[in-house]
């Protein structure tokens, strides 16, 4: 049966409409390609590297632009020894990335110092920078990177997004005083 | 220094900018901070450029942002603990920094020439595998920085076959910790020789595709011939080692001129460049690929024991006080078990005495200086690392090329700082 | 010629300064008595002897014994192929030694390390900074008296450090030989 509203819409082309929150539908976006940005530091960033090239392809994650800029990517990979004289580095390109961003610490010397325990070595790179993911191994296998880039995906489905927004709050008086 | 002029432009922009002209005579130069976090800069490598325009006029290279205390923590660790912090060093090609080590530590307690003949084979074909992944990497990552994507996806689809080689002789693709004190961590699985033939066959075929769209492509000659030219007497004086000593006319070559394993009773050619340019050291690589080829295709057929150990030789030096026992023995007879325990508690008993060794990995000579006062630690180990003495030349080597010049005279020096820094 | 007569020649040379040289493993090693000098025996060795390749500087701290640091130059002749090893001792309250800059350029980033990880400084270098640690930061890493796990420092705007979690310090036998309970792995003190 055909509605005559101006606002309905037509039924035959129901099936291409989606009805959806805009949660969902925001978090499905931004997961769907999360841009990385490479902290290739060293040993770990050749297999970031290797993920990214063709036998483990990081671009069916809608991740290949691998955004050497911060200010264009969402997600920080920090691969390899975090010292402390790049900890500084680290810290600013961080600091320079746009909300949402996220950060996986990828192999044992991003998320604990690994195996070097000196007096150069920041121990964990979460110690300046909030990790979501964090990735063992020393070098992680490629598989292990895209299963924390999928987990990072669930993460950001779940997170709320709408409820975060200023002008969300705005509208509907939450953002009291 | 300001000349007065009439300057006849009615639009206010122009006309600033004319001012600006007239007066930039002398040009003010520019300081840029190629960061340490930068796509082409292989790695933590932070160069502060003074520029006059686009023109360099000084270069100084800060490093030290890999720098994670290995030589203070090889004083605190056995030397086979020390193994896996080899692999760091030269993450590239990590099975040339073991073979490297174990030679070292095997100098100094006076057996890296009586190591078994397979031992040798099996090290000389870990070795020579290393170098062609670590050029392959290197000339991937420059073609990229350069413009040539295509390359840095062929060369990591054939670095992929190395580590499927790597990782069924030691388990691990990347970091292989193979090589122990007096020998291998394990024998080489019985279709290996037969994987590294056919690995062989394909790469020849992948190394002529690059080969066609690098060597003679226009633009890669333009961009790369004549620049950045090291002569001899600047590269013997700057310490430089490995293809870029080779690019710039010397013929010193560690395999060749300090042979040690079985070096020897293989055929190769070594590849010397003609007039040091970025140019020439691309070349010395493209041939040093095709020569380790050469290498890797003689060991698999002279291997001794053949490709599957029928005559079960042995891959260790069959000492107790040197390597581990066979389990069977540790656990039932007494004397192996008291091997067993000191050599895992204390380490190899190296005797008192310095030695210098250096191994002629793809980056260039790495050399461990170790200076032993007895007992299973080192009282000091000196890493030379030959990137950390490759880097030295650029503050010399870059005034005077252009910005754009940057990446492409660092891809052909081709260092990593993993092991710049240790 | 070979580095045994090379190093022949520097004793027959600089005299009492270079005691008779060594040999282990193959290698020939020259002990100059005076640290002073080095620059003229290093000269010498290129110029008249043809070690025109520096591999390598490095330095040993020698703790407890007086004088406490020891520079060990490695010499390589590139016609000859032939290599030689030159030590020298400094004491802790000179610190101090000629650098050879001069003579081969390489040693410029070789004595920037040793000075930044020993703290041995070169006289008549241009450009004596820290090149693997970060200008200001107060001490010495390689020295025995410097522990593993590092000591905090702040240098504001540059760096922090702190101290590594070691629990209990690195477990780690006695680097000579001695009787087998002496040897055991623990944690030891610089002092040891």
């Amino acid at each position: 049966m055909q509605t005559q509203s101006e606002y309905g819409y037509n039924s035959k082309i129901e099936g291409d409409v989606v009805v959806t929150t805009v949660d969902a539908a925001l978090n499905w976006f931004r997961a769907n390609s999360v841009w990385p940005m490479p902290m290739g530091l060293a040993c770990c960033a050749i297999e970031l590297m290797a993920v990214g090239a063709s036998r483990f392809d990081i671009s069916r994650f809608g991740s290949e632009v691998m955004r050497f800029s911060p200010r264009q990517a969402d997600c920080m990979i920090v691969a390899g020894t975090v010292t402390y004289k790049m900890a500084g580095a680290v810290r600013r390109i961080w600091d320079q990335m746009p909300e949402p961003r996220w950060c996986i610490a990828m192999g044992a010397c991003a998320s604990t110092g690994g195996m070097y325990r000196s007096y150069a070595v920041l121990q964990g790179v979460d110690k300046i920078v909030p990790v979501d993911v964090y990735i063992g191994g020393c070098p992680p296998r490629p598989e292990a990177v895209l299963d924390a880039l999928m987990k990072l995906q669930k993460k950001i489905s779940t997170q709320p997004v709408l409820e975060n927004i200023n002008a969300y709050k705005i509208l509907t008086g939450a953002a009291k005083n | 220094m300001a000349t007065v002029q009439d300057i006849e432009i009615p639009d206010s922009a122009a006309r600033a900018a004319a001012i600006e002209e007239a007066q930039d005579i002398q040009g003010e130069k520019m300081v840029l901070n190629m960061g340490p976090s930068h796509p082409a800069t292989h790695g933590v490598l932070r160069i502060v450029l003074e520029l006059d325009g686009e023109v360099i006029t000084k270069a100084d290279p800060d490093v030290g942002y890999l720098h994670r205390g290995d030589e203070k923590i090889a004083e605190n660790m056995t030397y086979t603990q020390f193994i896996p912090y080899t692999d760091r060093l030269d993450y590239l090609a990590p099975l040339a920094n073991n073979v490297a080590y174990a030679l070292a530590v095997e100098k100094l307690l006076g057996i890296h020439d009586k190591l078994p003949p397979r031992c040798q084979y099996i090290r000389v074909m870990c070795a020579e595998l290393a170098r062609i992944s670590a050029h392959l990497l290197g000339l991937g990552a420059f073609a990229m920085d350069t413009g040539a994507v295509t390359v840095f996806l062929l060369t990591f689809t054939e670095r992929e076959k190395i580590y499927n080689l790597a990782e069924a002789v030691s388990g691990a693709r990347l970091t292989t910790s193979y090589t122990r004190i007096g020998g291998l961590m394990r024998d080489v699985p019985p279709t290996w020789c037969d994987q590294v033939r056919q690995f062989l066959k394909e790469f020849a075929v992948a190394l002529d595709e690059a080969n066609t769209l690098l060597t003679r492509n226009r633009i890669w000659v333009d961009r790369l011939r004549d620049l950045a030219v090291v002569s001899k007497e600047m590269a013997i004086d700057y310490g430089l080692s490995g293809p870029n000593l080779r690019g710039s006319g010397v013929e010193f070559d560690l395999r060749k001129n300090q042979p040690y394993l079985c070096y020897k009773d293989l055929d190769f050619d070594i590849a010397v460049g003609l007039t040091g340019d970025c140019y020439d050291r691309y070349l010395v690589r493209m041939e040093e690929m095709k020569q380790s080829m050469r290498i890797l295709e003689q060991c698999c057929n002279k291997i001794p024991g053949g490709a599957e150990n029928k005559s079960k030789e042995p891959v260790c030096i069959q000492d107790g006080k040197i390597t581990l026992p066979s389990k069977q023995k540790v656990l039932s007879s007494m004397e192996e078990l008291i091997h067993q325990f000191m050599l895992v508690t204390e380490g190899v008993n190296c005797p008192p005495g310095e030695i210098y060794f250096g191994h002629e990995n793809p980056k260039g000579e790495l050399g461990f200086y170790i200076n032993s006062k007895g007992g299973g630690t080192p009282n000091r180990l000196k890493i030379r690392a030959p990137s950390f003495v490759n880097l030295s030349i650029l503050g010399e080597l870059l005034p005077g090329c252009m910005i754009s010049d940057v990446p492409v005279v660092l891809g052909s020096l081709d260092f990593v700082m993993g092991e710049s820094d240790r | 010629m070979t580095a045994l007569e090379s190093a022949n020649k520097i004793k027959a040379k600089f005299g009492a300064l270079v005691a008779e040289p060594t040999e282990f493993r193959g290698e020939i090693s020259l002990k100059i008595s005076d640290a002073e000098q080095i620059f003229e025996v290093c000269n010498f060795a290129k110029r008249q002897l043809g070690f025109d390749y520096l591999v390598d500087i490095s330095s040993v701290d020698n703790y407890g014994e007086d004088p406490r640091w020891t520079v060990v130059y490695h010499l390589r002749g590139m016609a000859s192929g032939e290599e030689l090893r030159l030590k020298t001792d400094v004491s802790e309250e000179k610190s101090e030694l000629p650098s050879v800059l001069p003579v081969w350029r390489t040693a410029n980033w070789h004595e920037r390390e040793i000075y930044d990880m020993m703290g041995i400084r070169f006289a008549g270098h241009p450009d004596l900074r820290r090149i693997l640690m970060w200008e200001g930061y107060p001490y010495f890493p390689l020295r025995k008296d410097f522990p593993l796990a590092g000591k905090s420092s702040d240098v504001p705007g540059v760096a922090f450090t702190n101290p590594a979690p070691l629990e209990g310090g690195p477990f780690v036998t006695l680097p000579s030989s001695g009787d087998a309970i002496s040897r055991e792995p623990r944690v030891r003190t610089p002092e040891e």
